[in-house]
């Protein structure tokens, strides 16, 4: 291995169309980054905001939720209920310093591996050069980093769903 | 914990062995805690490799079984039936999977065994903590849902009812019959369409196990497997169809002539009530009012006055119908590529340019020209005729894929040309010929003998502005000839696009509504593109035929059988066993918010008034656990995706990189 700093990414698939989508990316065998480090639950509705706080206390860099398509979720529409609950747990992260980047939602559909993979590289690019969250040292005790400015507006996720 | 549990780590041959270091995964899998014995070995799924389970449960004691192998997609199943064999609850099993998201996605050896340790970590502590399941069984009602009337749905209903189920076929058009009721002769064999289709559609129309709901659209969807209500609206036809003989003197008698857009693609007239074509299943015509005299202006009646069965009812009103059915088959079909999206071909500028589907019309013998082929002043025959294959298709700008059936269309239409225009000149224009299949490279054999002159280029225009000799009041083809690395020009009297096939414009709709997922195109998208064709992500709904992808005759034909084949087998053992992942409301935390009530897509909570608890009703629950999610109190636990199971999961995988303290768990997690 490189001796670049090499982030640990949790990822939440949903069974029906990201994980299959990630199946699916290695079926095709598309390289990319293997620090993502994949848990399946049924919908990305099951992700409990606790499931990201806890990868993240427990030592992981980055979380990427990913879902079907708005309007194509097995279970109708838990993928809006992940969104939902996702915006409320970004504010949550933005007042405790963490940086945007580390929690991500996308939409990746069974056929497409490309877009999974794709996501996985553009977000460990993006945390290698955030470098280690170090839960504990930082956030917890509240010093090392530096509270991102808060947005004007109160939607900051439209580009990344 | 007590917990003793098994861990095999699958070669895979090479797929998994290749990238990452099996063996050394294994040896530091056996030194984890609650690990009894890991192992490594070339093939997990072989029955050598179950074995190795098997004996392992019974003289271990294992308790828990973790295999890191492939996909959960490909073999849970297997192995949660190797576990079963040996006396193991099936759910005592959990799969880490070290194939395709790890071996196959990188050739950093290091990475991905660090990776393949993670998951397996990942794997142990989530399975420790994994409770006994019983599968929920299902009762399979026998009738089934066919959306879509052309060959592929008309084979899935025949297949089924002639198996003694039940059928509704839903249609949207008047008349059931699809595409291939359009065609003139199908290639290779040259075999009329009509006549090998109309006897399996009047076999629809008179099967007694056959509802043919036509003219009809399914409007809502619910449900699942083995119990689907779906509601259909039978739009209003203004026929009675009790009384209809189908004598058709109301079609002569009406005064309103009508361009036909759908069923002769432009080329030809019907009246405002009509039947499609005279074969058409059910017989009865309908009345279009946007065109119907009577509708638009109040007055006319003509076909009510001369009707001898007193059919017509103008009062009629689209009827909403509600159906059980056990499954459902989609087999919607495709819409042809217009044209009209590369302007630089001409069509609907230039006269004489046709697409496909207008030239089948024209050559079949029942169509607007009698069969003849014509230009579009309807009297004159072609001397030269251009056929340019690929519009629409294996074209960045508008379709990447090959529609699969054009090449094969187009050799059917020159041949069609020396045969009714024995002096006409016939050109094809392709990229590459495409002729898999039985009898179709014999079939582009006998059209080179026919000296049909092959032109090999993409067509870059299709022109009326002569440059040249011979080319006044001509269309020119300007082609790239990339055999001979030269520019031409090719005057001809007559274009015909041979364009793509593309999902229906309405697919994304359509598969929202039955819960299905569409690829790029807007095609469906099967269960497994190699192994389950006809299956999709959701249990109980099958695709068939060209709205899965392009598709010719035979294939479609083929998987309407496969898939009236999938289904007769789920009616045939009754029940069906469902995974157990279902949500339960703990009434002694529950505090009655109600927050979950509203949250459950399938109104599946129901809230106790008296008690003040909600409570899960399991047959209606699907298992998404986003209620789990959203309790305030952790009163819900889902099944088989616990908090506890997935904060443990979270923390094993994790494991080389928790921080030191990171033993400590807050109080929540151990109780959730």
């Amino acid at each position: 291995m490189s001796e670049r700093y090499e982030p640990v990414i949790v990822g939440f698939l949903c069974n029906w169309c990201s994980y299959r989508a990630a199946d699916l990316a290695g079926t095709s065998r598309l390289h990319y980054a293997p620090n993502m480090r994949p848990i399946r639950v049924m919908c990305s509705g099951r992700v409990d905001p606790q499931f990201v706080l806890k990868a993240l206390r427990e030592g992981a860099d980055g979380v990427l939720i990913a879902g079907c398509h708005p309007g194509e979720c097995h279970y109708v529409e838990g993928n809006i209920k992940a969104l939902r609950r996702y915006i409320l747990l970004k504010r949550l992260l933005r007042q405790l310093g963490v940086e945007e980047e580390r929690v991500q939602l996308i939409w990746a559909s069974a056929s497409e591996g490309n877009v999974l993979a794709e996501a996985v590289d553009r977000m460990t690019e993006q945390l290698r050069a955030l470098g280690p969250l170090r839960w504990r040292e930082t956030v917890l005790s509240g010093d090392g980093h530096r509270p991102s400015p808060l947005p004007q507006q109160a939607a900051p996720v439209a580009e990344e769903v | 914990m007590a917990e003793r549990v098994g861990v095999y780590i699958c070669h895979c041959g090479t797929n998994i062995a290749r990238t990452v270091d099996v063996e050394a995964v294994a040896r530091w899998a056996g030194e984890q805690p609650h690990v009894a014995v890991a192992r490594d070995y070339k093939f997990m799924c072989s029955s050598l490799g179950q074995d190795l389970i098997e004996e392992d449960i019974r003289e271990l004691g294992l308790t828990r079984v973790v295999v890191a192998a492939c996909s959960p997609h490909m073999h849970e199943k297997t192995f949660r039936d190797t576990c079963q064999r040996a006396g193991l609850n099936p759910f005592f099993f959990e799969m880490a999977n070290i194939r395709e998201q790890d071996s196959w996605i990188t050739d950093d050896r290091e990475a991905a065994t660090e990776k393949a340790k993670a998951l397996v970590k990942g794997a142990i502590e989530r399975v420790v903590h994994h409770q006994p399941l019983e599968p929920l069984p299902v009762q399979i009602n026998p009738a089934t849902l066919v959306v879509g009337g052309g060959i592929a749905g008309i084979t899935a209903a025949l297949e089924l009812a002639n198996a003694g189920y039940p059928v509704y076929l839903v249609e949207r058009e008047p008349s059931i019959g699809g595409h291939m009721a359009q065609l003139d002769k199908t290639f290779p064999t040259l075999d009329c369409s009509a006549c090998i289709l109309t006897p399996k559609m009047v076999e629809v129309g008179q099967h007694p196990n056959i509802t043919l709901l036509s003219y009809s659209e399914v409007e809502e969807v619910e449900g699942y497997i083995g119990n689907f209500t779906v509601t259909v609206r039978k739009k209003a036809r203004y026929v009675n169809e009790e009384l209809c003989t189908g004598c058709g003197i109301c079609e002569e008698k009406c005064p309103k002539k009508v361009l036909d857009e759908v069923f002769e693609a432009g080329l030809g007239y019907r009246k405002a009530i009509y039947r499609p074509f005279p074969q058409a299943v059910p017989k009865y015509p309908v009345i279009d009012v946007e065109n119907c005299i009577y509708f638009q202006r109040g007055k006319c009646k003509a076909c009510q006055i001369f009707c001898p069965a007193g059919a017509i009812d103008f009062e009629q009103e689209d009827e909403i119908l509600q159906i059980e059915v056990g499954n459902i088959i989609l087999a919607t079909g495709y819409d042809l590529f217009d044209p009209r999206r590369i302007p630089q071909y001409g069509y609907g500028r230039l006269a004489n340019v046709f697409t496909s589907l207008e030239f089948e019309r024209m050559v079949n013998a029942a169509g607007p020209t009698g069969g003849r082929i014509v230009l579009r002043d309807g009297v004159t025959e072609p001397q030269s005729v251009a056929i340019i294959h690929c519009v629409g298709s294996r074209d960045k700008n508008y379709n990447e894929y090959c529609s699969k059936v054009c090449c094969m269309y187009s050799l059917k239409f020159a041949h069609l040309v020396h045969e009714r225009l024995p002096n006409a000149e016939v050109y094809n224009f392709y990229i590459d010929i495409r002729a898999p299949g039985k009898g179709y490279e014999e079939f582009y054999h006998r059209l080179l003998e026919e000296k049909t002159h092959f032109i090999r280029g993409r067509v870059a225009e299709v022109t009326d502005a002569a440059r040249m000799p011979g080319e006044e009041g001509k269309l020119i083809v300007q082609v790239e000839d990339t055999l001979i690395g030269r520019q031409r020009r090719i005057p001809v009297d007559m274009v015909i696009l041979s364009a793509g096939l593309e999902a229906r414009h309405d697919s994304r709709e359509v598969a929202q509504r039955f819960g299905l997922g569409c690829d790029f195109d807007g095609f469906f998208v099967e269960r497994h593109p190699k192994l389950d064709p006809v299956a999709t992500m959701t249990e109980g709904i099958f695709i068939a035929g060209a709205c899965q992808g392009p598709k010719d005759i035979p294939e479609s034909v083929a998987q309407g059988a496969a898939a009236a084949a999938r289904v007769a087998s789920l009616i045939s053992q009754g029940t069906v066993l469902m995974e157990p992942v279902r949500a339960h409301i703990i009434e002694e935390l529950c505090s009655g918010c109600r927050i979950c009530n509203n949250l459950c897509p399938y109104n599946a909570i129901v809230y106790h008034e008296d008690r003040g608890v909600s409570e899960v009703v399991t047959a209606l629950c699907q298992g998404c656990g986003t209620c789990v999610a959203a309790c305030p109190s952790a009163a819900i636990t889902g099944a088989h995706f616990t908090s506890e199971q997935v904060m443990f999961q979270i923390e094993g995988i994790l494991w080389d990189v928790r921080s030191p303290d990171g033993r400590e768990r807050e109080p929540e997690m151990v109780m959730a």
